[in-house]
């Protein structure tokens, strides 16, 4: 099991808490819950932690130089204001925003209604990826014949892509 | 379209017709949508706000469903007729502190507004009388379908679509049934109703939505949470929920008309003697006793047909609605009150005494299968 923390770890301490009826629980790297203070566990609360509050001095740092490009939102601004700065944020703030959706929703991945340009789009760039993979394989068996059609075919809808 | 004829008449959800009518007042379902890459409301600058409000109404403004629509800038709206707007349910009283680079445009009937730059480009909403969530949000998804086309709409593939907050992200939907719960109070049972719903992570709020107090014995129900789940995932989890508490509510009058039957008569006669003979009276305690009226027309104490008087001094009683007619001068809260209880006496005296011998308690109407 990986560490929910860094990501790359072997997670060695698993905690448990429960708050307001709420189990959670984190996996953790014997690194990071050094830094995170386990260690001290009257000091640490998990929310904290998973909202990554905990954690909130290293965010800073890494904030003060992240700014967005498109509105010049900066993270000391969605502290300010709770709110983001225009729909780009959302990319550039990814790292402080995804812990938070958790928390806050009943899922952290949209299942709902997808615009109707969104679906299209979604479709085409399905439809190459297979396409692509299926022209790597062609060449791989060097079926060559096949390969070349394949990438017609890629050709073709990158036409349709491009218009 | 004249905002005069906004104001003379209310809108098409408070006269008319719809499933479990007695104690779901109205059904709303109000979506939040973006631009790409354009700057929040709340972030924009003066210029930036204009430019998205002026693409977003006209693009609004070409809707089939808005053929016969009023719509205005914000700072062209009087403070008086921003509130009247408010008091019905047609903007927030979030958009209605805005100013210049916010607009609202909504239909003649009323059922469909469109908030342009409160907290998000846009928040529009369709209200109907009754509990009938999924057809109001079909209206409502119908029109954001035919914006999609017209305008670059901010949506992420992992995220859906993308708000201001943090808490709107997804569907970007908020669906709340408004409903009428005095059995639930006058039993003492309301608090528990309201935590146990808020703990499957639905909201219940005062009428006018977060933070506001509870009047009238009017409760707004509404999901909390907008990521992770579909559109028709959170409103039958809604429904389900609403279901329950008619339930509660008409278990709650029924015990009461058994148990505490003269608390109950003493409770609509005192109401209708008070409202009938008040010559001052407050919004808040006119709404509490309009409630107990409208009760009463619910147990047949009163008869039915007075049922829509009742319901529209529910909102005719409000501040602004009162000030509505004398626009010029700004009224005292002395001179509303006065106001007011004459407006009152004078609806009532058309509604004859309660005949507590007619009380009859209905049975739930069986729910829509769907």
């Amino acid at each position: 099991m990986q560490c929910d923390v860094c990501q790359s770890k072997e997670a060695t301490v698993f905690l448990t808490q429960i708050v307001d009826g709420k189990m959670q629980k984190v996996n953790l790297c014997e690194g990071c819950s050094k830094e995170k203070g386990v260690n001290d566990p009257t000091g640490f609360a998990l929310a904290d932690l998973l909202l990554g509050l905990g954690d909130s001095q290293q965010i800073e740092k890494t904030a003060a130089s992240n700014k967005c490009p498109v509105c010049g939102f900066t993270q000391a601004d969605f502290k300010k204001t709770g709110r983001l700065g225009c729909s780009n944020c959302y990319s550039v703030f990814a790292e402080g925003i995804l812990p938070m959706l958790k928390n806050m929703h009943k899922g952290t991945r949209h299942t709902g209604k997808v615009p109707a340009v969104h679906a299209e789009q979604r479709e085409r760039s399905e439809k190459m990826k297979s396409l692509q993979e299926s022209l790597d394989k062609a060449i791989a068996d060097e079926e060559f014949e096949l390969a070349a059609d394949l990438r017609d075919r890629i050709r073709q809808v990158e036409a349709e892509l491009a218009k | 379209m004249k905002f005069s004829r906004i104001i003379a008449n209310t809108g098409e959800w408070l006269s008319g017709e719809g499933p479990n009518r007695q104690i779901v007042v109205s059904s709303r379902v109000r979506l939040a949508r973006n631009l790409r890459n354009k700057p929040f409301p709340g972030w924009a600058k003066k210029a930036e706000r204009l430019e998205v409000m002026t693409a977003v109404k006209e693009a609004v403004s070409r809707l089939p469903e808005m053929e016969d629509s009023f719509s205005e800038n914000l700072e062209a709206l009087s403070p008086l007729e921003k509130q009247v707007l408010v008091e019905r349910h047609l903007i927030s009283r979030e958009h209605a502190a805005k100013g210049v680079g916010s607009a609202v445009v909504m239909n003649t009937p009323q059922s469909l507004s469109v908030m342009i730059n409160e907290e998000d480009h846009l928040r529009m909403q369709a209200i109907c009388c009754g509990l009938q969530l999924e057809n109001v949000h079909k209206m409502i998804d119908r029109v954001d379908t035919e914006l999609d086309g017209q305008l670059e709409i901010a949506f992420d593939d992992t995220l859906g679509y993308l708000t201001a907050c943090p808490s709107n992200v997804g569907t970007g939907m908020r669906a709340s049934a408004m409903l009428h719960l005095p059995g639930l109070v006058m039993s003492d049972q309301i608090n528990k109703i309201i935590n146990s719903v808020n703990k499957i992570g639905l909201a219940v709020r005062g009428l006018h939505g977060e933070g506001t107090e509870a009047m009238g014995n009017l409760f707004q129900v509404s999901n909390q949470t907008t990521l992770g789940e579909t559109e028709g995932e959170i409103i039958g989890r809604l429904n389900r929920v609403i279901e329950q508490i008619i339930d509660h509510e008409q278990n709650a009058r029924a015990l009461l008309a058994q148990r505490k039957a003269i608390t109950l008569h003493d409770q609509i006669g005192r109401a209708y003697g008070l409202l009938s003979h008040a010559y001052s009276i407050s919004s808040k305690e006119a709404l509490n006793l309009l409630s107990i009226i409208k009760l009463g027309i619910d147990l047949a104490v009163f008869p039915d047909a007075h049922r829509f008087p009742v319901d529209e001094l529910f909102i005719e009683t409000q501040p602004a609605h009162l000030q509505k007619g004398a626009q010029l001068q700004k009224m005292t809260s002395e001179e509303r009150d006065s106001l007011r209880a004459d407006l009152i006496r004078s609806k009532l005296a058309q509604v004859p005494q309660p005949d507590i011998s007619r009380l009859t308690i209905s049975t739930h109407e069986p729910p829509e299968t769907t």
